[in-house]
């Protein structure tokens, strides 16, 4: 048996009837970053000495008895959460030495079940990509096609879950970060509703559709890690706690909706046909299937890509030069200003700080933000029209398979459309749940199930419920 | 098509310092990326409240006392600092 081949659950029962201890298992994945990071790159930096000094206070808890389940549970951070003590770059050049003052809540809540924490996960530049290509640091490989992207942004975290070089992994979702790469990479990732999930310590990118989420092997691992970092902080004032899901599960009473507008070209033949064979399975063990519509999605990339960047563009301002890492100097401080957000962001992020400030700009505002948040309110009616009828609806994650490093890099509107099937649920603020139905050669197809706001018990019942899962 | 003149403008409105070469592979991607925008103009978004956050947002208030001071490790993470102060150019001439 390999320590590292195991689930959190798996992981968790050895510990507590002390087959193996939390170092065991700590020493076992750091053996597997050292074997296989320098080929994957899911790591930006590795804390060895801090993650086995964790895994020795795990085994002091477990000793006493008062492990709980992810106590010992050596994770990945996506490099945008904040890790007090821990470097946090965002893969940016920008904050290329820039030191967490203090824990992200999610960290801390982490800390209180004493996870151990065995390094930050590589992730495009500010979470800006759909490839892990815009890290200013160098691009991650797909584990299971080393010629393949992982999908972005959170391609470290998914990578490194999916390569067994951690047995879970936080990201972060703005318009498919966590559920994208997962779907490469072959792993669950879970995009929680707007607000389940404290931001605090996450930087920002787009704050009114950022939500960190985790990434792990299994349905089932997810909602542990789900439920320990959910839940209000009075530091996020968008935070709020989850109703509790309801206590029975009865798949014969669960309708799904199969939006037709999902079901367009430009998605791959084989990847239509394995998600028309899961929905069958579900299907088969008596789950209503019905054809919905949701009428606007033709304009939801559109709008996302307006938000998106407005937002961004107004974040990142706060990277100037003079209150964190690199800073260009400059004979006056316009110049310190232009010189240093030049030379220290990358292309992608430069883009989209140009595409959110001119949507901003005087004149252009009506036209671009304002509309685009017009949008926004038809694509959340189609939501709650469709939930109306059903209890989730199941799509593709992604149109197409992971495609070739490199392939799309050039193109920035062709990378934007990878994320058409996810950005949706962002606007909306509705969770999202992807894992692996079936495997075409090498290659992982995601089935997304999204679900009612707080609605995620009902997303983990029907992924566990996926034959084989 | 944007013109370059709007791209040296957007760029200076950002406080980003782009070069000549920069500009015209600017223009040439943020006029696709508007192209394909543009499709949002079909939408009869008449009678339509804008949305600026996926759900409805409560101020959250807390008692005005001091907490854990972190002045020292924020300040120490600015590129330029004197004693516990950031330190910025001269802004008045």
């Amino acid at each position: 048996m390999k320590l590292h081949e195991l689930t959190i659950k798996e992981t968790a029962q050895g510990l507590k009837s002390g087959e193996f201890s939390a170092l065991d298992v700590c020493k076992d994945y750091l053996g597997r970053i050292k074997e296989l990071n320098k080929d994957i790159f899911a790591y930006l930096s590795v804390d060895e000495k801090g993650a086995l000094k964790q895994a020795e206070e795990a085994d002091g808890l477990i000793s006493k008895g008062k492990a709980g389940i992810l106590t010992g549970m050596p994770s990945a951070i996506k490099d945008n959460i904040m890790v007090c003590g821990l470097k946090c770059t965002s893969a940016s050049k920008i904050l290329e030495n820039y030191v967490a003052p203090y824990d992200a809540t999610v960290i801390k809540k982490l800390k209180e079940k004493k996870a151990v924490f065995l390094g930050k996960a590589n992730m495009d530049e500010f979470a800006m990509g759909s490839s892990t290509e815009n890290s200013a640091f160098g691009v991650t490989k797909n584990p299971r096609d080393l010629s393949r992207v992982p999908g972005g942004s959170s391609g470290g975290s998914a990578a490194a879950v999916a390569s067994n070089m951690a047995v879970f992994a936080l990201g972060s979702d703005t318009g498919g970060s966590i559920r994208l790469p997962a779907a490469f990479c072959g792993v669950v990732g879970l995009k929680p509703t707007y607000g389940a999930v404290s931001r605090y310590g996450l930087t920002a990118f787009a704050s009114s559709l950022d939500q960190i989420g985790p990434l792990a092997k299994t349905v089932e691992d997810a909602k542990i890690v789900f439920e320990v970092i959910s839940g209000k902080d009075p530091m996020d004032s968008t935070s709020v706690d989850s109703p509790a899901g309801a206590k029975e599960f009865d798949l014969k009473k669960i309708k799904v909706g199969i939006p037709k507008e999902y079901f367009i070209k430009g998605i791959d033949a084989k990847i239509e046909e394995e998600i028309r064979s899961a929905i069958k399975k579900y299907e088969d063990m008596g789950v209503k299937v019905e054809e919905i519509s949701l009428p606007h999605t033709d304009y939801a990339l559109a709008a996302y890509y307006i938000i998106n960047p407005s937002e961004a563009s107004a974040n990142l301002a706060r990277f100037d030069g003079i209150r964190y890492g690199y800073s260009a100097g400059g004979k006056d401080l316009l110049d310190l200003y232009m010189e240093t957000k030049g030379k220290g962001f990358g292309p992608e992020v430069r883009r989209r700080i140009m595409l959110g400030t001119y949507a901003l700009s005087s004149g252009y505002y009506d036209a671009y933000y304002l509309r685009a948040q017009k949008v926004r309110t038809l694509i959340k009616k189609d939501f709650e029209k469709a939930f109306e009828k059903v209890d989730a609806i199941f799509t593709p994650t992604s149109p197409i398979f992971p495609f070739k490093i490199g392939e799309k890099a050039s193109d920035p509107l062709s990378m934007y459309l990878v994320d058409i099937y996810t950005v949706s649920v962002n606007l909306v603020g509705v969770p999202a749940l992807t894992f692996p139905i079936a495997k075409v050669g090498n290659l992982p197809v995601g089935l997304q199930i999204i679900g009612k706001p707080f609605g995620e018990s009902t997303l983990f019942n029907l992924g566990n419920a996926f034959p084989g899962n | 098509m944007i013109s370059k003149e709007e791209v040296k403008k957007i760029a200076k409105l950002a406080r980003l310092a782009i070069s000549e070469k920069e500009t015209a592979k600017y223009q040439k991607e943020l006029s696709l990326i508007l192209d394909y925008i543009e499709k949002m103009e079909k939408a009869d978004v008449s009678k339509v409240e804008p949305t600026s956050h996926p759900f409805s947002l409560e101020n959250v208030v807390r008692e005005d006392k001091p907490e854990k001071d972190e002045c020292a490790n924020l300040v120490e993470m600015a590129p330029d600092k004197k004693d516990n102060y950031v330190k910025v150019k001269s802004i008045l001439k």
